[in-house]
């Protein structure tokens, strides 16, 4: 059923510069098409790393290596390696297809307005009125347009960090991307924020396949469809969420989610 | 008790900078009264500085020196905003590890070398390659410029550098996720968030030029004629004051004083409008 999936990492390994041994070893896991899929794992486990290698962002700093394969499908449902790509506006084109939520929320310098059509201009979008339109569809879809309609042309800067992590969801939107990738996108927020956050996560995967990496195991029982758990740099178990929660296979899966270590 | 002293203390160091300042503009103002009365506005329109028979009277105007200061600063700055931006940016974005602190070092060292040093250098050895590639005599406005503008650069690239250090990595992270490029990057992000640090440190350098007096000495030439080319010899107000306060009595020394004045007023007043220009927020 190679088909469901938007994504697979197979028999992935990666290793950070100058580090003695891999930090992800032979990883083999699918992010399904518009369905949600959870990272969880005590801290150092790897899934921020195996997260970051979905669009590529380790690449900014020199010295890493990649093994195996990161396997992304197009329109027509052909797989393509990621890992092939090495020219800059090749990993700019994979990186407006496979988009990132950080762990604290980043909104440029700019206006509210220009943070979303950022991308957009980045990638060839100038016309005003096309621009006006996508910035609002994607800050309603990211259910922030009645708190920033009537001050689009403020710094960003000035919102709370709930709205600016929102703000950060509107910019990845905006691009239409095929996949989201959220690295512990509520950890530096409010219950109230997150509660938004999560409530949006779960509305846009009718439009785009979802990763997120967690520490909040509530988090990812409540959001995601499936469920890969990580201990040192091995991918221990994937399934789906309700399995994992309730029947896990594996003794050591069993253990981190009954809080006995972690 | 101790707090109070503090308190009081830190009143009196910041109250003290406002009467230095006050205290240089009253003295400048009053030792240049005279030549005020006599030459007023039109000291700004006045191309001759002659001491009359016996140093009585004589006719000063500050045209020169003041178009003199100003070009030399201008040439200074043209040429060094976009060299430093590019040190800075090199060295925060582009260089591999190993080259970063040796150039660092290098540029840290630039800017302690004293500026005489900088005058001895650009007299003896850079003026006769300006003259050999513009013509003129060698030295003049285009040398001094050029000289002022390998002094102030490290001043700019070093504070530029560790403001652009300050980025956080993350942000850069989330611009190249959104398919920026990495002078997309720069441009949008790296450049506007340490856009005050950037002016802060242009305005520092601008003063600097402004003021210099040593190198410029050597290198600008110091006679009192009008520049026609960008390449010929004229003089500074900090020259013109640092090459005749030896012998300036009375109508000479107080046009100095108004010359001093007229520095004084200039850098305040760009730094001034710069500060309120660049730095305003919405």
């Amino acid at each position: 059923m190679a088909n469901k999936d938007i994504m697979r990492a197979e028999d992935f390994s990666f290793t950070y510069p100058g580090a003695p041994a891999p930090t992800l070893k032979h990883i083999n896991m699918p992010i399904e098409k518009n369905k949600i899929t959870a990272l969880i794992g005590p801290s150092g486990c790897g899934k921020s790393t195996l997260l970051r290698a979905f669009n590529r962002i380790h690449d900014l700093y020199p010295g890493l290596v990649y093994d195996g394969k990161i396997l992304l499908a197009d329109k027509d449902g052909k797989m393509e390696n990621i890992l092939d790509l090495h020219k800059e506006d090749q990993l700019v084109k994979l990186r407006q297809r496979v988009g990132m939520i950080f762990q604290k929320p980043t909104p440029f310098p700019m206006s509210i307005y220009d943070n979303v059509a950022y991308g957009l201009r980045l990638s060839g979008v100038n016309a005003k009125s096309e621009l006006d339109g996508r910035v609002e569809k994607a800050l309603k879809g990211a259910a922030i347009w009645e708190e920033t309609k009537d001050r689009l042309s403020d710094s960003a800067m000035g919102m709370s960090g709930g709205q600016q992590q929102r703000l950060c969801i509107a910019r990845a939107v905006a691009l239409k991307p095929d996949v989201l990738l959220f690295d512990e996108p509520t950890s530096a927020l409010d219950p109230i924020s997150t509660g938004a956050i999560e409530e949006l996560i779960a509305e846009l995967k009718e439009e785009v396949s979802v990763a997120i990496v967690t520490h909040n195991m509530q988090q990812a029982s409540r959001l995601s469809d499936y469920t890969a758990f990580m201990y040192l740099g091995d991918l221990i178990e994937f399934d789906k969420t309700k399995k994992i929660f309730t029947d896990p296979s594996e003794k050591l899966t069993e253990d981190y989610i009954t809080g006995r270590f972690g | 008790m101790v707090g109070k002293l503090f308190k009081d203390f830190s009143l009196f160091s910041a109250v003290l900078i406002l009467i230095i300042l006050a205290g240089i503009f009253s003295i400048l103002y009053v030792y240049a009264s005279d030549s005020i009365h006599q030459f007023g506005f039109d000291f700004f329109t006045t191309k001759t500085w002659v001491p009359g028979e016996d140093d009585d009277g004589g006719v000063f105007g500050g045209l020169i020196p003041i178009v003199g200061t100003l070009l030399s600063t201008l040439i200074a700055m043209v040429l060094a905003v976009p060299i430093a931006m590019g040190i800075a940016i090199f060295l925060t974005e582009v260089a591999f590890p190993w080259l970063i602190k040796p150039v660092s070092i290098a540029i840290e060292l630039l800017a302690a070398i004293p500026s005489i040093i900088y005058g001895m250098w650009g007299l003896f050895y850079f003026a006769p390659i300006v003259q050999e590639l513009f013509g003129g005599s060698g030295v003049g406005l285009l040398t001094a410029g050029i000289v002022l503008a390998i002094m102030i650069i490290p001043f700019m690239s070093a504070i530029t550098k560790d403001a652009m250090n300050t980025v956080p990595g993350v942000l850069k992270e989330s611009a190249y996720a959104m398919g920026a490029t990495k002078y997309e990057v720069i441009k949008d992000v790296v450049m506007p968030y340490s856009k005050t640090a950037i002016i802060g440190s242009v305005i520092l350098a601008l003063g600097r030029a402004l003021g210099e007096t040593m190198a410029v000495a050597f290198l600008i030439g110091s006679i009192v004629t009008l520049p026609g080319l960008i390449t010929d010899p004229t003089t500074s107000i900090p020259v013109l004051l640092a090459n005749n306060f030896a012998e300036a009595q009375d109508l000479e020394l107080s046009s100095m004083y108004y010359l001093a004045l007229i520095l004084f007023a200039v850098s305040f007043g760009i730094i001034s409008f710069a500060k309120f220009y660049f730095l305003r927020r919405k």
